[in-house]
Order: structure tokens, then C-alpha cells, then sequence
């Protein structure tokens, strides 16, 4: 028999992942496509989001969605009828998506032409931090309902993200919902991310969000 | 779940070593695991035993964790406290200016094999 041998590896297991997301990365800067990690909780409005933007870009940029779930494809059909060409991951069980799992995405759905596409991760606040999916910005939606202190109690997301949506803005007034304080709670964990309340339902704050969008993408193609 | 997806990565990572160092089993792998890692050592023991009998090179590998207590410095004034006692905010100056220096660690440290 072989004699057993002792290797130092000394290697963090999310390395792995770290390395092929920024292989990723690399190539959709190659080829011109912004990926946006789109992250919150579940029910936080990530779809009906995603439907009211297709509505206001889908004639101006090519888009394409990448819905994350552990089961059905429900997400997928919805805003497919709102002019994006997506797919529905399924995650078999698991939490997160990770990067060989977001390339896989887009080897189905195929980024050829697409200016911009979105992973909707699966919803989560935890682990979906802490995995890069090779994509070029981090966005975060925290709904209203969800309350203001929710950065204090998810550092990390909040850590990571580059854009923060505070989504449902219109029920603000029923929730003891305080905008000044959300950001203050955001800043402490985050100086430089970008706050942006807005509604998919009456519009308000669409407009900034859209031109956030237009800037990163052109940003991502220079 | 999401000891599954951790031990899948460790999998991912073990079998490209052992490939590189030619070795056709491991029997042994020590993990360093950080207190605020978000890993919980008994779910990651369970997710181990599941997911190694699935594969050839670590079929029978056992795993030996190594708990690393976590430990923030303070940029203001410089010390260092638990992190699981008092967070992001330093207890000796009250400053939020504080960088986590050790406890997120999921690190695979040796393994045996041949």
C-alpha cells in the first residue's frame, strides 16, 4: 500500500468559487453584457420590479432574465410577457446560486446581443452575499414592509451591494417606515452604496432607477 | 441547505488537489471553520457524510473541524474584541469603525491520502 501523505492546502473553499466568478466576469466585460445580481428577500417585489423596467427599456436595450428559484418556472413566463428573453435556474434545493451555476444560465439562455442581464438570485438575505456570481453590480431590494432596521440585522448584504432599492414605497404611510433612517443604518454598513426608493406601482422613483441602469451599462461597455 | 452547497465546493476544491498531487484516495481532511463563517459544524458533518459517499476519492474521508474564534480590531483606537460579544461596534472606545481580523474562515488546512 502507498504511503499516506499529509498536503498543506490551505485554500478557503469559497476561492474556488471566487476565481471562476471572476473568469465571468472578464468575459461578459469582453463581450459587452452588464450581469446584475439582483438579491432580497422573498416577496420583496423582485419580479414585478423586473416587469415594470422591461416595460420602460426593453425598447432601448436588450434584455435578458435569469430567474433563480428551488422549484417552478412561474417567475420566468411572467416577464418573458413583458419582452425579456429568460429562463428559470432551478437550484435543486440549495440556497444560493454560485458562479458555475450562473455560467450555466447563460450558456442556455445565450448572451449574444444582450446589453443587460439580470439573475434574479433566489430569495435569501444570507448566503446569496456571500457567493459572487461573476456578475458586474450587486443590486438589493429591501421592500418597505420589511422595516428599516433590516440593515442592522443582514450586515453583509447590505456590506456588498452596490445600488440599494427600497421597493413599495407607495405603502410607506401604512408601515412606521423611516426613509432616514433606512440610510442611516445603510451608510453605517456601507458609505458608498447608492439608496433609491421607488414604486413599481405608481412609478415613483422608476425614472432614477432606469437611468441607473442606462449609466452602468454604458459604464460596463466603455 | 446551505452546508450542502459549502461541502459541494469543498468537493469542487479536494478532488482538484488530489488530482494535482496524484493521489487516488483521501482519507482525512482538516477544515478551519470561523465562528461567524455562517457554517454550523453539525449540519456541515452531516452534508459531508451524505456527499463524500457520492464521489470516489474522498468516499471514506473523515473530517476534522477546527473552530477559529473570531476576532475584530478597532481602527479608532486599535484593540482588538470578540466578535460575538459585541458585534461591529468596538467595546473599549464605542467606535463603528471596526474590521473583522479573523472568524469567517471556511479553509481547508491539510489532508491525507495516497
Amino acid at each position: 500500500m502507498d504511503k499516506i501523505r499529509i498536503i498543506e492546502v490551505k485554500e478557503d473553499v469559497r476561492a474556488n468559487n471566487d476565481r471562476a466568478a471572476e473568469a465571468l466576469r472578464e468575459r461578459l466585460r469582453d463581450v459587452g453584457t452588464l450581469l446584475i445580481n439582483l438579491m432580497s428577500s422573498p416577496g420583496s417585489g423582485k419580479t414585478t420590479l423586473l416587469s415594470a423596467t422591461l416595460d420602460r427599456l426593453a425598447d432601448e436595450l436588450a434584455i435578458g432574465v435569469m430567474e433563480a428559484d428551488v422549484d417552478s418556472d412561474v417567475d420566468a413566463h411572467t416577464v418573458a410577457a413583458h419582452g425579456a428573453r429568460a429562463i428559470q435556474l432551478h437550484t435543486g434545493g440549495m440556497c444560493h446560486l454560485d458562479a458555475a451555476m450562473c455560467e450555466q444560465g447563460l450558456r442556455n439562455l445565450g448572451i449574444v446581443g444582450l446589453d443587460l442581464v439580470f439573475l434574479e438570485n433566489v430569495g435569501n438575505l444570507i448566503c446569496p452575499a456571500e457567493f459572487d456570481t461573476g456578475a458586474g453590480a450587486k443590486v438589493m431590494i429591501l421592500s418597505v414592509p420589511e422595516g428599516h432596521d433590516k440593515p442592522l440585522k443582514y450586515p453583509l448584504m447590505f456590506e456588498v451591494s452596490d445600488l440599494v432599492i427600497v421597493s413599495k414605497m407607495d405603502v410607506a404611510p401604512y408601515f412606521d417606515f423611516d426613509l432616514e433612517e433606512l440610510e442611516k443604518n445603510v451608510r453605517m454598513r456601507n458609505p458608498n452604496a447608492t439608496i433609491l426608493p421607488l414604486s413599481a406601482k405608481t412609478g415613483e422613483g422608476m425614472e432614477a432607477w432606469c437611468d441607473w441602469l442606462r449609466n452602468a451599462v454604458m459604464t460596463w461597455k466603455a | 441547505m446551505h452546508e450542502l452547497g459549502i461541502v459541494f465546493h469543498m468537493i469542487d476544491t479536494l478532488e482538484k488537489v488530489a488530482r494535482a498531487n496524484e493521489l487516488a484516495t483521501i482519507s482525512r481532511v482538516s477544515l478551519n471553520l470561523g465562528e461567524v463563517s455562517g457554517v454550523l459544524p453539525d449540519y456541515l458533518l452531516d452534508c459531508w457524510n451524505w456527499a463524500v459517499r457520492r464521489t470516489e476519492v474522498l468516499h471514506d474521508a473523515t473530517l476534522d473541524i477546527r473552530p477559529i474564534a473570531a476576532v475584530t480590531v478597532c481602527n479608532a483606537c486599535g484593540r482588538t474584541y470578540g466578535t460575538i460579544e459585541h458585534g461591529k461596534t468596538c467595546p473599549h472606545c464605542g467606535d463603528a469603525d471596526t474590521v473583522l481580523l479573523r472568524g469567517n474562515e471556511i479553509e481547508i488546512d491539510t489532508i491525507e491520502g495516497c
